[in-house]
């Protein structure tokens, strides 16, 4: 999967899950003010990350430095980069 | 003693949204049974019959407030911001600790339950469990909804009565004003229709089967062709305020509670019994400070089983003998469970107020057995200050309001 890809598949579970609009989905959207988020969701939005991407992430650290949309796409591909080299 | 008006309420019912709707349906003394194919998939369950609401649109309330709520929350949002906008209550005071909130269901979301553990056993596991879940299915879940989604902080009750629990709902609201203890309440029952309700009923040979073919006749109250319930869904919220309060700040008054019992029937948790309703309703009648003869009409539960309703008529034909109109609305709307207090609340008092009296729906020969009470055919028509509104559930509850109309205080 194409980085391109995973970002692809990241904002169609994201807009599905929290019926978010297409037009909300940039990189420097910030996930709490821009999103509308709040901490339930990101609960939720784990589980559907992992769902997706077939990664497991609930328990990463670095979960808590995710600020914005871009964020998200990079940490994803990271991990998903991560559990292809294992 | 304090006072307690109605001044709000609101409908989701199988006729659809709005009291508006529930009023034209009973009114035109048209049935919601509807035949449901997907009852067929059901082992063991006879009954293909079932009173839904219509397709409720939910989208216009916020992502964030409806991720927490089943359809049977939804249904109470939905009915409770009808009632509160007809009541108008001061949005500034809805902080201030003094409107609560009594909204009950009969059983937590079986819809949200059925998805989540088709899901999760598969492999017993818990990694897709999302957050949402337990506020979906946690016992208070609808009346919670309710007080999130308008920023009412007063008292929480989420009473749990199955048949009774809408009647219980606000009579315990009622009581909660009474009291002192609160201003305002937003009150009623919920209910969402889910198979293993009607396969309850079918379980204990009261779901109706024999209309299958021929819905809007299969709920037959006090029938003598009646074979049982025919299972329904919605909600009926009703605002309750502190009498003088509501004069004080202009708002209409729709009318009256006047007195509420609530009883438990031990000698039986199923088995309904004529002389534990009459106590309930002897009490509420005494907590009213009237009599019999000063009731102008009863709204029976009368859900349609054989039991039921014989111990219903004999009971009232004990107060009241054949001196008092008595209807059920079973008929048209099939048994909406925890609704039905709210629901037919609701109606209730909109017969008075229109001067008028719906008759039971299906009911062409009354049962011999059910005979004694004025159980009437064809619309009524006259004055009538004083109901009394029924609701009797498994589990041994009883329960009663009396209600006065707006005209007559």
């Amino acid at each position: 999967m194409t980085d391109g890809e995973i970002i692809s598949l990241v904002n169609d579970s994201l807009i599905e899950e929290f019926e978010l609009e297409d037009s909300v989905m940039v990189p420097e959207a910030e996930i709490f003010t821009d999103l509308g988020l709040d901490s339930l969701d990101i609960v939720d939005m784990v589980v559907v990350l992992e769902g997706a991407l077939k990664i497991k992430i609930r328990d990463d650290a670095g979960l808590r430095e995710i600020r914005t949309l871009g964020d998200i796409h990079r940490f994803v591909i990271a991990k998903r980069g991560a559990a292809a080299a294992e | 003693m304090r006072r307690v008006a109605i001044t709000g309420m609101g409908a989701i019912s199988p006729f659809g949204r709005g009291v508006a709707e529930l009023v034209s349906g009973l009114a035109e003394n048209r049935s919601a049974v509807k035949y449901l194919d997907r009852l067929a998939d059901y082992e063991g369950l006879r009954t293909r019959v079932a009173a839904l609401v219509p397709g409720v649109e939910d989208r216009d309330i916020a992502r964030s407030k409806r991720r927490s709520m089943s359809r049977q929350s939804i249904f109470a949002v939905l009915a409770a911001r009808e009632a509160l906008g007809q009541a108008a209550l001061p949005e500034s005071q809805f902080a201030g600790g003094r409107y609560g909130v009594a909204v009950g269901t009969t059983i937590s979301s079986l819809d949200t339950c059925e998805n989540f553990f088709a899901d999760h056993l598969l492999d017993k596991s818990f990694l897709r469990m999302k957050t949402s879940l337990f506020f979906k299915t946690m016992n208070h879940s609808a009346a919670t909804n309710v007080a999130q989604y308008f920023g009412l902080n007063g008292r929480l009750l989420a009473p749990a009565a199955a048949c009774a629990t809408g009647c219980q709902a606000v009579g315990y609201a009622y009581e909660m004003i009474v009291s002192g203890a609160q201003d305002a309440m937003v009150c009623g029952g919920t209910e969402e229709f889910h198979p293993l309700s009607a396969a309850t009923f079918n379980l204990m040979n009261a779901a109706s089967f024999r209309y299958n073919e021929k819905p809007e006749q299969a709920s037959r109250p006090f029938d003598s062709k009646r074979d049982g319930v025919v299972c329904g869904e919605g909600a009926g919220i009703l605002v309750l305020e502190e009498f003088d309060t509501a004069v004080k700040r202009g708002a209409k008054i729709l009318a009256e509670i006047i007195g509420f019992a609530t009883l438990t029937e031990t000698g039986s948790i199923a088995e309904p019994s004529s002389g534990a309703m009459q106590q309930c309703m002897l009490e509420a009648l005494a907590q009213a400070g009237v009599k019999p003869e000063d009731i102008d009409y009863v709204n029976a539960h009368a859900t349609a089983t054989e039991k039921g309703d014989i111990a219903e008529a004999q009971a009232l034909a004990g107060i009241f003998a054949d001196k008092v109109p008595v209807s059920s609305f079973k008929g048209h709307l099939g048994h909406t469970l925890a609704a039905s207090g709210g629901l037919e609340t609701i109606a209730t008092l909109k017969m008075m107020q229109r001067g008028e009296l719906w008759p039971t729906r299906n009911l062409d020969e009354v049962d011999p057995q059910c005979v004694g009470p004025d159980i009437f055919s064809g619309i009524r028509r006259g004055d009538f200050k004083l109901a009394l509104k029924n609701n009797f559930a498994l589990g041994g509850v009883n329960c009663c309001l009396i209600v006065k109309s707006a005209a007559n205080f």
